[in-house]
This record gives structure tokens, sequence and C-alpha cells, in this order.
């Protein structure tokens, strides 16, 4: 069926070959490149960005060379709103926010797919990595180091409905190669990996620039004692080992990890790593991509972007789910997004359902526990 | 398709584009002193007459250059740098000038300490005078330069360049007119006028983009921009462009003998654009003065709707006009023009001009009537969410 489609152009290779193919699969195909920054200068330049003047340039000569429409949309009051803002307040409230999500969620398949469908457009086409079944789920990309499920795990089953991932089946260096063929001039881009709308990638001084740098303490979880100091609790993030700044070593010689962030009184808890051991996860009221489920269920969930997965017994109560681990995790930071997926190694993993996590917890067992598990 | 944006640029007429190609094939560059070279001096010097006698300027007064914009850069810095002074140090401009002239007027603002003063409109467009002879009586003695354009680009509002010039001449104040929107479309008369200096621009009235001219009084005195070979009165420097003037002169000469009988077929034009408009979408706002303005030029608020949503759904149907506010890097602006009028910040989003030119046919407005509603129904739905 020939859909009217608009492509989501970020002027990156992966967003270009995927209109691309949305107009070889016989839609009509309109590019929109979105504005993120009221001023371009003040986000990422060079090649890696993905909302400079540049990227926007890019856009523009790839939909050329594609030969369909293109426009700039400005969608930097949302984002500003909506993505850089709930970044700010998420760590200062010491959790790990994940603002690519928050973009999916808010931007991309919400401000520009809620527009496009009121112009008259059928979908909206990114090039995320992802599947889309016949079944209507949400499954990995075919590329298992360029899955984007897990971001893209906040839709609701109505976005996802009119959305196009027309990369899922494709391994990226073959992306990369048919826009080379295509003759598009960002099929050399680098990938862009850091937060856009930060500038220079030094993420601890954008916060700082906004959060301030309070001068607090680095304790030892057992012992109490202070080890250190820091310049804002927003700086750490749960599970982090480097850049912690302590001139002692631990007495078993072992590193150190952080534990918690305690905004309140500004403090930072550090200890063994055998410490961020946890094994159950809760989360806020989760999006449900397939049907919602009550009781308990077998699944495989996923804890942070391109981080491993853990076979879980998930349930849900009206508040949110909880995870069961089958073997423990580390290093879980709240914030982070809890993905449910049903294994299917054939046609995709498919996510089940997407949750903030809230809190974690550990079972008293064994320090040897984690490692005998092989984890 | 439906071209509806000859303010951002008209197509050549015929006859320019013949006298460019033929030009554009001959050998020679206007400085050199062989055969070659008085062959293309000729080109250029006759064109300077055509072009000088078409709007009421001696020969002398045309001074050759890249853009209009240019135009407008030369004349405002090279007059405010040539006559600033102990004490005098002050441009006079107005709320609704295109960015040609508002630039660099915040640059001299911003970059050479110069005091800016500006003028407001009323709620039609046009320049408020006695905002300017109020600041003349006390400030009078601090003016390098008042500028004022002679015909709005978005709303098309002609302005009282004649009051301004009345009120600025007891003081020696030279005026600067950017009159890029204006000839070939509405009566030019640049010795009539008062004027110190007047900026026009090829492409917008049927000649090539990449030459305009800036009419440049005699005794005025000017700073160069351009330092160089000092081709044009020693004031603009660079090879000349002989095709591009030869061409532009073609122009402006069709478009200024034709400019009376265009100017009632395009009004009549344009009259029936804005009365189907308004038929078609009751609470369009017309924008502008109704009557003393440019013949092509229609601007409407459609309330409810972002411009630039209206215009990429009439873009789909083949309709091209433009949101007439400022870009940049693509990103819509709410248009100052409007903002200056008074006109809301929502409103002044929500606005389209449609502009006529001499290729403009009742085809182009049929086909605007008949997309618009559908248009402005989707786009007013994506405006609420």
């Amino acid at each position: 069926m020939k859909l009217r489609v608009l492509a989501a152009m970020s002027g990156g290779v992966d967003s270009a070959v995927a209109a691309a193919r949305a107009v070889e699969a016989g839609h009509d195909v309109t590019g929109v490149h979105l504005a993120l920054s009221k001023n371009p200068q003040t986000y990422r330049t060079g090649a890696r960005g993905c909302c400079t003047i540049e990227d926007s340039r890019d856009a523009r000569r790839a939909a050329d060379v594609i030969g369909i429409p293109f426009y700039v949309w400005d969608m930097a009051e949302r984002f500003h709103q909506d993505v850089v803002e709930d970044f700010y307040a998420e760590y200062a409230s010491g959790r790990t926010p994940n603002p690519c999500l928050r973009c999916n969620e808010k931007i991309k398949f919400a401000a520009v797919l809620d527009r496009a469908m009121a112009l008259g457009f059928d979908a909206v086409a990114t090039g995320h990595y992802a599947r889309k079944g016949p079944d209507g789920l949400l499954r990995r990309a075919v590329d298992p180091g360029k899955d984007q499920s897990y971001v893209l795990g906040v839709l609701t089953p109505a976005q996802l409905a009119h959305s196009m991932f027309p990369l899922g089946d494709t391994p990226k260096d073959l992306v990369r190669a048919e826009a080379e063929e295509r003759g598009l001039a960002v099929a050399r881009k680098p990938d862009s990996h850091d937060i856009c709308f930060i500038a220079d990638g030094d993420t601890s001084g954008f916060l700082k620039n906004r959060l301030g740098s309070e001068e607090g303490d680095i304790v030892d979880s057992g012992t109490g004692e202070v080890l250190g100091s820091h310049d804002g609790a927003h700086q750490f993030t749960v599970g982090q080992r480097h850049g912690l700044g302590l001139r002692r070593p631990a007495a078993d010689g072992k590193p150190r990890y952080v534990l918690s962030i305690t905004p309140v009184d500004n403090r930072v808890e550090v200890g063994p790593r055998d410490a961020l051991r946890v094994d159950r996860i809760r989360t806020a009221a989760p999006v449900w991509l397939d049907e919602e489920r009550t009781g308990p269920f077998e699944a495989e969930v996923q804890l942070r972007a391109h981080g491993q997965v853990h076979p879980a017994t998930v349930a849900a109560d009206a508040d949110g789910l909880t995870a069961r681990l089958h073997r423990p995790a580390y290093g879980v930071a709240a914030g982070q997004a809890l993905v449910v997926y049903d294994p299917d190694a054939e046609a995709g993993d498919a996510v089940l359902a997407s949750g903030t996590i809230d809190s974690t917890e550990r079972t008293e067992v064994p320090a040897s526990f984690g490692e005998a598990a092989g984890v | 398709m439906a071209y509806l944006d000859h303010a951002a640029t008209t197509p050549m007429l015929p006859a320019a584009l013949d006298a460019y190609v033929r030009t554009a094939r001959e050998l020679g560059n206007a400085s050199s002193l062989h055969a070659s070279g008085r062959a293309a001096r000729r080109t250029v010097e006759e064109a300077r007459e055509r072009i000088a006698a078409a709007l009421g300027a001696g020969p002398s007064e045309v001074v050759f250059t890249g853009s209009g914009t240019e135009a407008d850069n030369l004349a405002l810095k090279g007059t405010h740098w040539a006559r600033r002074s102990e004490g005098r140090n002050r441009v006079v401009t107005t709320a609704i000038e295109h960015h040609a002239v508002a630039d660099p007027v915040a640059w001299l603002g911003d970059h050479e300490r110069a005091d800016v003063s500006e003028l407001g409109v009323d709620k039609l467009g046009r320049v408020e005078v006695d905002g300017l002879a109020e600041l003349l009586e006390s400030h009078a003695s601090e003016v390098t330069v008042i500028t004022c354009m002679w015909a709005n680009n978005e709303v098309g509002t002609l302005q009282p360049i004649r009051e301004i010039v009345d009120l600025a001449a007891p003081h020696g104040i030279p005026v600067h007119t950017d009159a890029v929107q204006a000839v070939g479309h509405a009566p030019v008369d640049f010795s009539a006028s008062g004027a110190t200096s007047l900026a026009l621009s090829g492409h917008k009235l049927g000649g090539p983009a990449g030459v305009g001219v800036l009419l440049l009084t005699r005794d005025a005195e000017c700073t160069p921009l351009l330092h160089g070979g000092g081709q044009e009165r020693e004031i603009r420097s660079g090879t000349l462009d002989v095709p591009g003037i030869a061409a532009l002169a073609e122009a402006v000469v069709h478009a200024v003998a034709t400019s009376r009988a265009e100017a009632e077929r395009l009004a009549a034009l344009r009259d029936d654009l804005v009365k189907r408009v308004r038929a078609a979408v009751p609470e369009a706002i017309y924008n502008g003065d109704p009557d003393d303005r440019l013949p092509g030029n229609a601007h409407f608020s459609f309330p409810g709707c972002e411009g630039d949503a209206l215009l990429m759904l009439l873009d789909a149907t083949g309709v091209e006009c433009a949101t007439g506010s400022a870009c940049s890097a693509g990103i819509a602006q709410p248009s100052h023009v409007l903002l200056a009028m008074g006109t809301g910040e929502d409103n002044a989003r929500s606005s389209l001009r449609f502009t006529l030119g001499w290729s403009s046919g009742q085809a182009d407005v049929d086909a605007l009537v008949d997309a618009l509603p559908e248009a402005v129904e989707r786009a007013r739905t994506a405006g609420l969410t």
C-alpha cells in the first residue's frame, strides 16, 4: 500500500538510507530534519553530531539525491523542555537518564508523529535499527551490535503502528555500502555516539554548568569513612568505576565502584563490585507494547542500551513491573529503562514492555554467587 | 506548478536572458584598454545610461554591485563611515527593514558602537514619520544616515520616502532607500525622491541574480567596502560582470516601461486572489495596507496554522509561496515585520506571502484557491497538537 511517509533525516547515513528505502518501497516520502537547538552552534559541531548546521545540510543533500522534498522542522522548544530539562532533572535526583530514549518517546514518535499525522502523513520512518514484525511487535534488529529496540521500547502500540524502521533487517556495514551505491555523500560519515546536545562530549561539565559544583564527600559504604571529595553528586552514575579521584586504594586492593548517589546531602557512596549486585528490579508504570500481562511470566530483560540480557521472572502490578533476575546484574542505574523481551532467535526478540527503573534490591547470598554464575 | 513567490526571485525576462547569453559569448574586461576591453566597456556604459534613464538618475550615479545586499551594505556602512565624527555616530533605521539593511545596521551598532534609532510602523506596516520628526528635533546633528525601504518585502506596504527625505534634508542628512522590491513594480524616480542612495537587485525584476545597483548621488560621501581596482567610481571594486549588467539593463528598461500596465494587471489578479482566499478561508487576516502596497503582493495570517506547515502542504500540491519570515538554518522565526506591526507572535508565525510577477496568470491563483482550504484545515489540526 502506498503511504505518505515522513522520513526523519538526522543528516546521518542510517536515516538517509531509511528514507531511500521508503521511496523504493513505493511510498510518497517527504524528508524532514528536526532542528533541536535554537542556535545550532550550541550543539555539537563537527562530523559526528545530529543537530548542527552540517547535519542539516547533509540531510538536505541526501534528500536531493534521493529525490524527495525536504524541510526543517523546528522542535527546539519541545526538545529542550522534554529532553534536555528532563536530563538535568534526572541527574539532579541521582538518576541516570537515557536522553535518546526520551527523545524517541517525546519528540520523534510523539511531537513529530502527531504533527505528521495531522498534516496528512500516515507514518514516520527513521533510521533506527529495529524490526517490526507482521504481528506488529517491535523486534530486535538483525545486526545485534546496532540493535536499537531498547531505546524504542518506550513507544506505545499506537505510535509503533505509525512507525517504519526500514533498516532493521540489514547489518550496518551493508547499510553503509548501500549508501555508497546510492551516491549518498554521508556513506562514510562516522556514527554519532555522544549525546547530541552536549557540544564537546563533556557531560560532567554540561551538568556542572547547570546544576553547580558543590563539594561533597565520597564515602566508603562499609566503614562510613570519608575517602575523598567530589564537586557535585550529579556527575556520577551507579556502577561507575573511573574518575572517582580516590588516592587511597581499597584494603583488598580491588577497584571501588559508585554504589549510590544521594543528592540531598550530595553524598556518593563507593564500595566493592559485589555491592553492586542486584537481582530484583522495580520500574515505574510501564508501556506495554504487547498485550498487558499481570501474572508472573518468564522473559528476558535488558537494563541499559547495548547491555546484556538477563533471564528473569517478570510480574506487573498497578504501579509497575518487578523483575526477578535469574542471575544478578551489576551497576543498574535508576532512570534507565528496563525493557522486557520475549526471546525469539528466528524473528528477533520481541519487546513486550518497557519501564523506567525506580529501584533495585539484592537478595543476600554469598559474595561468590555472582562470580560463580559467570556474570 | 503555481509559482507565487516572485518577491523571492522572478524568472528572467526573455529579452534579459537573450542579452545575457549574447554578451556572455563576448570576450573582454571592461577595464582593458584594447578593442575587446573597449567593446565590453561600451556594453557596460550603455547599460548604465539605460538604467539611469529608466530610474531618473544620471549615468554617473549608477554603481554596479554584486547584489542588492551589497548595495545596501555599501550605502549604509560606507555612508556611516564617511560621515561619522565626534558627536555624530547615529544610524536611523526602521523596524521592518530586510536583513540586507537590518543586519549591517545592527553590525554598526554592535561592532562600531554606532547608536541605532529604530522608527516604528503603524498597523498597516507604514513607517511612522512623526517618530523621525521627534528624533531629529533633539538628535539631528548626531545622525550619519537614515535608511527606510521603498516598499516592504513581506507585507508590500509602500513607505513614505518623500516625507522622510523632507524631514532629513534641512539637516543635510543623507537618506538611503532599499528599493529592491519596488523597482519595476512601483514608480521609482531617484532624482525626484530626493534620496541620496537607492539599492536595487537584478533578479527581483527579471534580470539575473548576482548583479545589483547602488544609485548614489555624485556628491555623496561613501567609504568603499571592497578595495581593489576601483572600477566603479573608486567606491566599488571588482571586475564588472558585463553579461549580468547587460541583462540587468534590459530587465530594468523593460520592467519600468511596462510597469504601469503591469501594475494594473497584477493588482487586478492580486485583488482576485485576496477576494477568493478570504472567501475560502474566512478567518484569514489580510496584512499590510489594503491599497497602498505593491501590486503583486498579498500577505495573510491564517490563525491557528503554522506558516511553514501551510507552505509544506501547498508545496506538495505544486503551489509555491513563502512564509515571508526570516530563516536561520531553515528554522522559521516569527516575522519581525508583523511583530513590529503589533501582530501577536502566534499570528506572526502563521503567515504566508503570495507574490505575483510578470509570468503570473489566472491559473496560478486558481491553483492556490483550490489547494488552500484543505491545507489550512490540516495545518490547523497540526497546530493544535
